[in-house]
């Protein structure tokens, strides 16, 4: 039943019930998630089948040849990449049939209410506080930031304060909080680009009812551990064929203006293709240890390449492109749905970069993970550790 | 001008064989080659360690590598001895593997291995009874070498100079590019004949010996001529170029581990080194370049395995990515020891001195970068 013959046998039934061409979108998602093929390694019942992850690709390319819809995984990759895996971790029973199909289908997106104007790199520092009330429901407070999608989203995560008299990792608790509640106001926050992406999320007063708490009050670090090691392999993991990402575009500026072309910029074209062509490896490597169960460290290292790379060679770009480098597209504050990073012009390449060296964990952070976990370098020494949160300076 | 073409899927990992014959080197090597040892070698004038590398070719077969069974060799391949030379990097041992199991038999191998004049050497070489080197400089670059600076005449005798190669004082068997009556060809040289004189230089790295060659009327024996003798030593260059990357990433691999070990050992300001942030961060970034050193490292040794049309980029990429990560490892490793690392007590300069000369050796990575301009399309301006 799991093996790739059960599920192409299961898919052939999926297409023959429900043909692409005569069901609504959304009603083939439904009854895709309900077949147990939206995402094979999750349980029955829940969109898949106990398989092997690797699986879905036959079950992908099978629907992919039918014709049959997506799910627009680019529009709702908070809720995919890190809402769903927490949630299968550790929701209850009832949560997980309320939130999985709809997350999976698209028609619930979800954003992220971690990072704070005080929490960023010590997202445990985090002040946005939750309140029981007498009905053992929660009233929640404060400030989130950075927040993408914010202001399509019906759902989002939070990680809010419940304990402040304890160490900062150990008052913290994870709720789902609904976006449309009272009391959520969401503002959009313009960025160097010009553009918002982004949002900054004031909570007042915000009543969460005690449902919707997900794992134990206290334990909301250790879930969210999980989401952000998610969002990590979400930023690194993609498969990239050669010239693939920000490298192909300015490969491309080059054979395509031949008059721009000096000896300094082909030395230093040359040496970042080598290295985009050795993170483009690097990252097959990796791809090739998961698929065979062999998962290596290098995966905290991917998003970090990424990001050096795109930066130097975005910033390469500007400087090629001459007298059209001394200017920007539009600085219209726009409301995109997603994010190009190889998008628009040099420029907004070019400023767009800068945010991946800090989005998802700074690259500072990331070396010092590194470090210490990879490498089994001690830490530095903490004065945060055990004092309760309220009485750390801030 | 197009995109350059997609490169086949290569496999980047290592074979459980692979991984048991690195496990025999390791081992060998953990027993004959600790860095003292080779320390206390070092000024001993010998060229190389021979017990070693009796050891190396006898027990474990590591010179037939590239060779095929039915001539002598173990019908493995580039793969498995690039995973040869991480071991030999890792240790900075001395002996002659690059040069005679890679660079002269992949040599011997370009020309016709049914001719007996061919098939003699080959098996000797192999066996590791003898060992060769292919008379280039050792800074000669794939598809650079230059014309020949030996000329051969009618009879085969052969009179030049050829200067840097390295392990040819140790060298039974001379491969000499030399331009011929009849255009460029490759001869056999014994290192023992009347007219044959090596020069010993004093190198960089001591691991690694270099001489100057001078022929004088040295009596040759053909292997190849024209086209297939210069393809021969190209396809020789190209490949030692590949498996270098191999030997680089070994190299930095020692730098790092010794470098992590020490900074978590050393105590200065009442705690580990190794805790300082400015300390750590350099660690971890050389360790994500040589996650990336092993990735291009496994392309060009798997490249060179499979023939295919993109090795010369995958090896001008792992040449161009390796050789500055294996010196900025030992510059790294040296200046993180504080004063202990710069001592000649310490091994850390000999990891320095073979990461230096390597960069030079077969190309240095300015030269790699440039060869790809053609290959991927970004032409010069």
């Amino acid at each position: 039943m799991t093996d790739a013959a059960g599920l192409r046998r299961r898919t052939a039934e999926l297409l023959a019930a429900h043909p692409p061409a005569t069901t609504g979108r959304l009603d083939f998602l439904r009854a895709r998630f309900d077949a147990g093929l939206a995402w094979v390694h999750f349980p029955a019942g829940l969109g898949g089948l106990d398989a092997p992850r690797a699986l879905q690709a036959v079950v992908d390319a099978e629907l992919a040849a039918a014709g049959a819809p997506g799910n627009d995984p680019g529009r709702i990759g908070i809720g995919l990449g890190m809402a769903a895996p927490t949630l299968l971790r550790y929701g209850t029973d009832a949560q997980k049939k309320r939130f999985l199909r709809p997350l999976w289908t698209g028609e619930e997106v979800w954003c992220q209410l971690f990072s704070e104007p005080g929490a960023g790199s010590d997202l445990a520092a985090l002040a946005t506080r939750a309140v029981r009330d007498g009905d053992g429901d929660w009233v929640v407070d404060g400030q989130k930031v950075w927040t993408s999608s914010a202001h399509l989203a019906r759902w989002a995560i939070l990680v809010a304060r419940t304990d402040p008299a304890v160490p900062k990792h150990r008052g913290l608790t994870y709720f789902l909080c609904d976006m449309t509640a009272p009391g959520v106001e969401v503002r959009p926050l313009r960025q160097i680009t010009g553009e918002a992406e982004f949002n900054e999320v004031f909570l007042t007063g915000v009543r969460i009812p005690d449902a919707h708490r997900l794992g134990a009050v206290g334990d909301g670090w250790q879930v969210a551990r999980t989401t952000l090691m998610n969002e990590r392999v979400a930023i690194g993991g993609a498969r990239l064929p050669r010239e693939g990402g920000m490298i192909g575009v300015a490969a491309a500026a080059w054979r395509d203006h031949p008059e721009l072309r000096t000896h300094d910029l082909h030395q230093r074209l040359l040496t970042l293709w080598v290295e985009a062509e050795a993170a483009r490896l690097t990252g097959e490597r990796l791809r090739q240890q998961l698929s065979q169960g062999q998962p290596g460290p290098e995966g905290s290292g991917m998003k970090l390449a990424f990001a050096r790379l795109a930066q130097r060679i975005s910033g390469w770009e500007v400087e090629f492109r001459g007298e059209d480098g001394l200017t920007y597209d539009d600085w219209t504050l726009r409301r995109p749905e997603g994010v190009d990073f190889t998008g628009r012009e040099a420029g907004y390449r070019y400023l767009r970069a800068k945010g991946n060296s800090i989005e998802g964990g700074t690259s500072e952070v990331l070396l010092n993970i590194v470090a210490e976990r990879v490498l089994g370098l001690p830490s530095e020494p903490r004065t945060d550790k055990d004092v309760a949160w309220k009485d750390l300076p801030r | 001008m197009t995109q350059a073409p997609p490169a086949a899927e290569p496999d980047l990992l290592y074979s459980d064989e692979e991984e048991a014959l690195r496990a025999a080197v390791r081992a060998l090597l953990a027993d004959r080659c600790a860095p003292a040892t080779v320390l206390a070698s070092l000024e001993s004038g010998r060229p190389y360690d021979s017990a070693l590398w009796q050891a190396l070719t006898g027990e474990i077969g590591a010179a037939g590598l590239l060779v095929p069974e039915h001539l002598g060799g173990q019908g493995a391949g580039p793969r498995e001895t690039a995973v040869v030379l991480e071991e030999l990097g890792r240790a900075v041992a001395p002996v002659p593997y690059l040069t005679s199991a890679v660079l002269a038999v992949t040599a011997l191998l370009g020309c016709d291995p049914a001719r007996p004049e061919v098939a003699g050497p080959l098996a000797g070489l192999a066996a590791g009874r003898t060992t060769g080197a292919l008379a280039v400089p050792l800074t000669a670059a794939p598809g650079a070498a230059g014309p020949p600076t030996v000329r051969a005449d009618r009879a085969g005798a052969l009179t030049g100079r050829v200067t840097s190669v390295a392990d040819a004082a140790g060298a039974g068997l001379l491969l000499v590019p030399a331009l011929g009556p009849d255009g460029p060809a490759l001869y056999a040289v014994d290192a023992a004949a009347d007219g044959v004189r090596t020069e010993p230089v004093t190198p960089l790295d001591l691991t690694r010996p270099l001489a100057h060659l001078a022929l004088d009327r040295a009596p040759g024996r053909l292997l190849a001529a024209g086209d297939r003798a210069r393809a021969a030593v190209d396809r020789a260059l190209l490949t030692g170029a590949g498996l270098l990357a191999s030997e680089q990433l070994g190299l930095a691999e020692w730098c790092l581990a010794e470098t992590v070990r020490y900074t978590r050992e050393r105590t200065q300001f009442g705690r580990p080194v190794g805790s300082f942030q400015a300390l750590k961060h350099r660690m971890a970034a050389l360790w994500l370049d040589l996650a990336s050193a092993r990735a291009v490292a496994r392309n060009a040794a798997d490249a060179l395995a499979g023939g295919t049309p993109d090795a010369p980029v995958a090896v001008a990429v792992a040449q161009a990515y390796c050789a500055p990560v294996a010196v900025r490892a030992a510059e790294e490793c040296l200046q993180l020891h504080g004063g202990i690392g710069m001592t000649w007590e310490h091994p850390v300069h000999l990891f320095l001195k073979r990461a230096k000369s390597d960069e030079l050796a077969l190309g240095t990575p300015g030269r790699h970068r440039e060869a790809l301009a053609a290959p991927v399309g970004l032409p010069a301006p």
